[in-house]
């Protein structure tokens, strides 16, 4: 995966993911995901350009929520990719991350 | 366990699987809306993954998950299946198979490489139609026009549904296995009613490692199912991951126990059986309850073996049909369980040895009862005979084993027939009958190659092109038909198909033309028809790839001949061609009967024979000249065997004649004496004696003495056309005479 992070105003940070999100990549992304976190206030998520994501990649997306409810932080989604937004639905976790979804065409 | 036994299974599961497949495939060729194909063929090709997966067979493995994600696309409805597709995904198919090869084999390096390029052509092209999906997202604002996208997450609640709780163990990605395509895989077997991830065991975010895998699940599931398929499911992480899956109308104390269980707080999985709609509040208040006291009775040492049910029922907390249904259903359900333990896999030498085993027996018993008989002791006559009688039970039994259905070889020529019609332009349609007629498996394995040239000619030559077709009057799709039946513990396979026929003239002209007739002889069609049997023959204007190249009947006939079947052509002129294979049931052991020529002793088989009978003094007078007798009106053709083996010395003074039957014709066999039935034991004859017409085997008798085996076969033709001869010469005699 591609990560990028743009530090918008305040600390409110933009991070863009590209790519596949596999267990491939899954160790080296935790570390992005995380740092990008500690960096920020405010996480928005943008996965409208994510490729392939498995259950390896949906445990990192978790982990990133889980910790930034405990900093009292706000993690959202704000773009779904096709592939993610299965992997979400699949394992019926949308509602766990409470982010509003646009559902694409089929 | 011994690994090299539990890969020769997964390669026989996979070849099955594949054959799966492959009729899926073919099934939804002729009905693409077919969703269950769909979902078999999604199921093959997710099965094979998965157990290649266990195998760390990674080139299957990533080869089969490229299919599996096309299919998941085809099967959510994202991608239309059309023939392309089809034609593709056969292909894949074929490459899986190739690969199954490769591993079969030692040494595998080179086609190996070989098969990866092909495989990544493969990948290539099912990549080619993932990508041709719509893909991204739609402009905000603008309403999507049709949703497809398939929802596991939600859905109605029911409670007659199974509950299933998976936790996995921590190294189940890196093995490569995809917790959700198991979900996938799940859904094609039924409705995921409600499904809950869990990711409570992952830990800090220090110590996660992100190619751990720390889910579990709760998945109420509803289908018409048995246990066993759901476990089927997820037999690949079998032993890396906790299963625990409850039976619809489960007590309720087994959900509490279930509850208990598993490693996540108590309350919140209350609060998930709660939602899911799986029990009650108040049945879940209930149970609760109940089991505290009933552990409180415990403690007190008091009765403990009441069930939960039986308590639920008698408050009138659960009806008592309720309860009566569950337990029908546990009871079918274990019934499901005894049915499938009743097959067993056992490999094939194994039991070859045993019919080997059977064999020696067989001959043991007879001397044993030679020798009863010799001693001419009452009892041990009596036990001699019943030993044999069991010893004839055991024979059939050990045979039986070995018998199969022919219908597995059958259903490989879908595709051939399919594959090759397409090759030809020829619009082919397969008709099977009687699959389910048995024969001994070694049997089937040699007959396969046989009828696949029989096929391919018949698809080649038979069939005409569609545009000929039209002109003669018939439906423009040509009919092949593989037929099996049982004849007189034989076996008759035929390969029929409603093409042009044989061309008689054409096949004279060839026959002359290649020296094997010459064009004064008068032949039946049968006989001329027999001529492209011979080595070196055929009448194909043109060679394709398929055949015309010569080589090809004359191989059937030979591979026939060597399983002691023969071959017989039928065939009318623009209406078609029948070709029929006659083989015996098994190779091993038969029935035979013994007759005495001079000192020597001969077998033929018992299921051949129709009568024994005494000629008269004035018949045997007539045998000697004219080879023929009258039987009930009928001309029967006689051989001598005396004659035919050149048996010196002088004839028994009470000859017998033996009337046989093969395909179709009676002879009758000159024997000096009849010895009764015996069980044979076929042995082979040497590599000297294979061309020695008239005996097909030897077997040893009870006294130790080698009787040859008759072939009855060559010998009624031998006697039959002796016969035909003569009468043909006599006619022209006859003719002659009136000049």
């Amino acid at each position: 995966m591609s990560i990028t992070v743009e530090t918008g105003d305040g600390d409110r940070c933009r991070l863009i993911a590209a790519g596949n999100m596999t267990i491939y990549e899954a160790a080296a992304d935790k570390q992005v995901l995380l740092d990008a976190l500690d960096g920020a206030k405010e996480l928005c998520v943008d996965l409208s350009a994510l490729g392939r994501i498995d259950t390896a990649g949906l445990q990192l997306l978790i982990l990133l929520k889980r910790e930034a409810l405990k900093a009292g932080k706000i993690m959202r989604i704000i773009a779904h990719s096709r592939a993610s937004l299965e992997i979400l639905d699949g394992y019926n976790v949308i509602s766990y991350f409470g982010d509003p979804v646009v559902i694409p065409s089929g | 366990m011994n690994l090299e036994h539990v890969q020769q299974t997964f390669l026989a599961e996979c070849r099955e699987l594949l054959r799966e497949m492959e009729t899926g495939l073919l099934q939804l060729e002729k009905s693409p809306d077919d969703a269950e194909g769909i979902n078999a063929v999604f199921r093959a090709a997710h099965t094979i993954k998965g157990s290649s997966g266990v195998f760390s067979f990674d080139a299957i493995v990533d080869f089969t998950h490229a299919m599996e994600g096309l299919l998941e696309e085809v099967r959510s409805g994202r991608i239309a299946i059309d023939k392309d597709l089809i034609a593709l995904l056969l292909k894949c198919g074929d490459h899986v198979s190739s690969l199954l090869d490769c591993l079969a084999a030692d040494d595998t390096r080179e086609a190996f490489d070989q098969d990866r390029e092909a495989g990544a052509v493969l990948v290539k092209k099912l990549n080619g139609y993932l990508d041709a999906v719509p893909a991204g997202l739609p402009a905000v604002g603008e309403p999507p026009p049709d949703q497809k996208l398939q929802r596991f997450g939600g859905g109605q609640v029911t409670s007659d549904s199974w509950h299933i709780s998976l936790r996995f163990d921590r190294d189940v990605l890196r093995h490569g296995i995809d917790p959700l395509s198991m979900v996938r895989y799940l859904a094609t077997l039924g409705e995921i009613v409600a499904l809950n991830a869990l990711f409570d065991a992952m830990p800090e975010a220090r110590d996660m490692d992100a190619e751990s895998c720390y889910l579990g699940l709760e998945i109420d599931f509803s289908g018409n199912v048995s246990k066993e398929a759901i476990e089927s499911v997820f037999e690949h992480v079998r032993d890396a991951c906790a299963i625990r899956i409850l039976p619809p109308h489960s007590r309720i104390f087994d959900y509490i126990e279930l509850i208990n269980s598993l490693p996540e707080d108590n309350a919140r999985l209350g609060e998930l059986l709660l939602t899911s709609g799986v029990l009650t509040k108040r049945e879940l208040q209930e149970g609760l309850r109940l089991q505290q006291s009933l552990d409180a009775k415990t403690r007190s040492g008091g009765e403990h073996n009441h069930k939960i049910g039986e308590i639920l029922v008698g408050q009138g907390v659960v009806q008592n049909e309720l309860v009566d249904a569950a337990v029908e259903k546990q009871d079918l359900i274990k019934k499901n369980k005894a049915l499938e333990n009743s097959f067993i896999r056992v490999r094939a030498d194994k039991l070859d040895e045993l019919i080997n085993l059977v064999g020696e027996l067989v001959i043991a018993s007879a001397g044993v009862n030679l020798v009863a008989r010799r001693a001419a002791h009452a009892e041990m006559l009596e036990r001699a005979s019943t030993m044999e009688r069991l010893i004839a039970e055991v024979r059939d039994g050990a045979l039986k084993l070995r018998m199969v259905p022919i219908g597995e070889t059958f259903d490989r020529f879908h595709r051939v027939v399919r594959d090759l019609g397409r090759d030809l332009g020829k619009e082919v349609e397969l008709v099977l009958s009687g699959a389910e007629t048995e024969l001994d498996k070694s049997m089937v394995e040699k007959i396969s190659d046989p009828l696949m040239h029989l096929v391919r000619n018949a698809i080649d030559h038979g069939i005409e092109p569609a545009a000929v077709r039209a002109q003669r009057g018939k439906p423009a799709s040509g009919r092949l038909r593989l037929n099996a039946y049982h004849e007189s513990r034989g076996i008759v396979i035929e390969v029929m198909d409603d093409g042009g026929g044989l061309d008689r003239d054409k096949i004279m002209k060839g026959a002359v033309e290649r020296g094997l007739a010459t064009a004064e002889q008068a032949l039946s069609d049968q006989e001329v028809f027999h001529l492209i049997m011979e080595p070196g023959f055929s009448t194909a204007d043109e060679v394709t790839s398929v055949s015309g190249r010569g080589v090809g009947m004359d191989v059937v006939r030979r591979n026939v001949e060597s399983l002691r079947g023969s071959v017989s052509i039928d065939s009318a002129p623009g209406e078609g061609t029948t070709i029929a294979i006659r083989l015996p049931l098994t190779l091993a052991i038969i029935d035979g009967f013994v007759v005495g020529v001079g000192s020597a002793a001969y077998v033929m088989p018992l299921e051949m024979v129709v009568e024994c009978m005494e000629p008269s003094g004035e018949d045997r007078a007539r045998i000697r000249e004219s080879g023929y007798i009258n039987l009930r009106g009928e001309v029967l053709p006689l051989l001598r065997l005396r004659d035919m083996f050149e048996v010196r010395g002088e004839p028994g003074k009470r000859e017998n004649i033996v009337v046989v039957q093969y395909g179709g014709q009676q002879a009758g066999f000159v024997v000096d004496a009849l010895m009764g039935e015996f069980q044979t034991v076929i042995k082979p004859l040497g590599k000297l004696f294979e061309r020695l017409s008239g005996i097909s085997g030897s077997t040893i008798l009870g006294t130790g003495e080698v009787a040859l085996i008759l072939d009855v076969q060559a010998l009624v033709q031998r006697a039959v056309g002796a016969e035909a001869a003569r009468e043909k010469s006599a006619g022209e005699y006859r003719l002659l005479e009136r000049r």
